[in-house]
């Protein structure tokens, strides 16, 4: 993929010093019946600008609870969440302005072409029509999604082919935050390549600070500067790749040491083992 | 190349005209949706069509019959072609904007909607005005089918009146239609049985398929507090008797009354079930 310095918009403005997210003893409780879920628990971390933050986490390790306060979508019981500054609950909407995001699930209009969904989805955020109909193509074409698949019903298109539209639908905002929320998960090895190159591009490119969740190792070793474990709504650990590698190295040669080495010895599971929501029976009489 | 050099501030409120800009790309995205599933639209003009047709014969039989006969016969005609016609104009109105709701869980597109810098307030008039355009423009093919099956006379009808009461009235539906379509984002998995049971009520005590008057105590009381009832006391006023403006200031006045605190009172009522459904993290996915 060729570097194109004019692919994305230019980001809205944001105050240069202040840190792209910052997040302080974030917890969340849901009540579901007699049942309460911790979800997260006292969840703190920063993110520098213009790098790549990676969560790893299990499935019910509050990756997407997490992911999903982040972008304003649930309201937490404690802690704040600050997006340069701005608080996702008192201050949403420039907050809202800042970020964007791609889910696990792509969600679309299926009965409406990749362009007609990305030319709501870029409306909303203040993009013109002839500004989406001008980029949407081209970021497109650069996630090798061709143009007669542009123009198809996003009903009729491969899983790996929606994840890419919901990639540019994401980075078509030109976020100066973007959350990546599993954004490989389930794809074939070549569109997993097409979209981790198109991240690091725009990461690189545009000045973009990127929050990603996976449990795919091999990715966030190979896309962040930064990785925390959260096991049970709460970190277990953060650092460098090295510096994981190091907490758990004992002397051994640092690069025999992958992160799913790393990940089992500092949490005493495998990530691909789901965990069991953390729950408690609640009394109501 | 960094892009992000410009220090300042995101703005938290919008401008009216950036407002209208993303209120019209919900009116764009729901034209957009409407032509794809235009089988549907076939299928609901046919059945609108097919439903004026025999609410109008049961008239018709009536006068036949000699039940009724005479202008008593013809008024009951025009009274219930009405009534069916303003119902499919009301119920598209209403089914536009709370479906919205239901519809973007289906596809999953609900997180990506709210999260959207996007002022509730421009979501929710654009979902209500394109609501209010499909609803004339179904409606307007609806009658044209179905007025040749009928002998009406509409010669004396006040036409004018009339499109001044259903556009008046259309404002105080869109509060309606929003206050309906909060139930789909409490309720993920009941909200859109509980729009179509509030629809129904509607529908019994705002006089559609007879007068007011026929309600007993406390519908009589309920149809005081529903717009439609003023909307079809005054479409009937200004088709069937050929009233004016000035014949139907009160009503237009009671509606715009509806209009006036329903529209601000509806959209407050969506923030605050928006904000129930993040702090129980029920906007999820759903079907």
């Amino acid at each position: 993929m060729s570097r194109s310095p004019s692919l994305l918009a230019p980001s809205r403005p944001v105050p240069r010093q202040r840190q792209p997210l910052a997040v302080r003893g974030l917890t969340k409780t849901f009540r579901r019946r007699k049942r309460q879920v911790r979800a997260l628990r006292g969840v703190s971390f920063s993110v520098e600008r213009g790098s790549v933050f990676g969560l790893i986490g299990a499935n019910g390790s509050g990756k997407s609870t997490l992911i999903r306060t982040l972008c304003t979508l649930v309201l937490p019981d404690e802690g704040d969440v600050r997006v340069f500054g701005f608080d996702v609950v008192r201050e949403s909407m420039p907050a809202r302005q800042l970020i964007n995001r791609v889910s696990v699930d792509p969600s679309f209009f299926g009965q409406l072409s990749a362009l007609e969904n990305l030319l709501f989805f870029g409306r909303v955020y203040g993009l013109t029509a002839g500004e989406i109909r001008r980029r949407a193509p081209e970021i497109l074409d650069r996630l090798g999604l061709d143009r007669s698949h542009q123009r198809a019903l996003v009903k009729e298109l491969s899983r790996g082919q929606q994840q890419k539209i919901a990639v540019a639908r994401a980075f078509l905002t030109s976020p100066v935050l973007m959350l990546l929320d599993e954004p490989t998960t389930g794809l074939d090895p070549r569109s997993k390549r097409d979209v981790q190159a198109f991240v690091r591009e725009v990461q690189r490119d545009h000045d973009a600070t990127i929050f990603l969740t996976t449990h795919d190792m091999a990715e966030a070793e190979a896309l962040c500067d930064r990785i925390a474990f959260l096991v049970g709504g709460r970190i277990v650990a953060e650092g460098t790749p090295e510096e994981l590698r190091r907490l758990v190295g004992r002397g051994r040669p640092l690069d025999t040491i992958d992160m799913e080495d790393v990940f089992m010895e500092l949490t005493g599971r495998r990530v691909e083992e789901d965990e069991e929501e953390d729950e408690e029976v609640v009394d109501d009489g | 190349m960094a892009d992000v050099t410009v220090p300042g501030r995101p703005p938290s409120r919008f401008p009216l005209r950036a407002q209208v800009g993303l209120g019209l790309a919900f009116v764009e995205r729901q034209t957009n949706l409407w032509k794809r599933h235009w089988a549907w639209e076939v299928v609901w003009l046919f059945y609108g069509v097919v439903n004026t047709l025999a609410i109008g014969f049961i008239a018709k039989e009536l006068g036949r019959d000699g039940v009724i006969a005479g202008q008593a016969a013809r008024d009951l005609v025009l009274f219930l072609l009405i009534g069916t016609l303003v119902w499919a104009y009301l119920s598209a109105v209403l089914d536009d904007i709370s479906l919205v709701v239901t519809w973007e869980r289906w596809e999953g597109t609900i997180e990506h909607t709210l999260m959207a810098p996007v002022p509730r307030v421009a979501q929710l008039i654009g979902t209500a005005a394109f609501g209010v355009l499909h609803g004339l423009l179904r409606t307007a093919l609806i009658m044209a089918m179905s007025l040749p099956f009928f002998d009406v006379d509409l010669a004396g009808a006040n036409w004018g009146a009339a499109v001044a009461v259903v556009l008046v009235g259309s404002f105080s539906l869109l509060g309606l239609g929003i206050l309906a379509g909060v139930l789909p984002l409490v309720y993920p998995e009941r909200g859109e049985q509980l729009s179509f049971m509030v629809q129904a009520a509607v529908l019994l005590v705002s006089g559609v398929y007879y007068s007011v008057d026929t309600l007993p105590g406390v519908l009589r009381l309920a149809s005081w507090l529903s717009p439609p009832t003023y909307l079809l006391r005054s479409v009937r006023a200004a088709l069937i008797d050929g009233q004016g403006l000035a014949a139907t200031a009160g009503d237009l006045a009671v509606l715009a009354g509806f209009a006036v605190a329903l529209i601000p009172l509806s959209v407050a009522v969506f923030s605050a079930g928006e904000r129930w459904a993040k702090r129980t993290g029920r906007l999820k996915r759903q079907g």
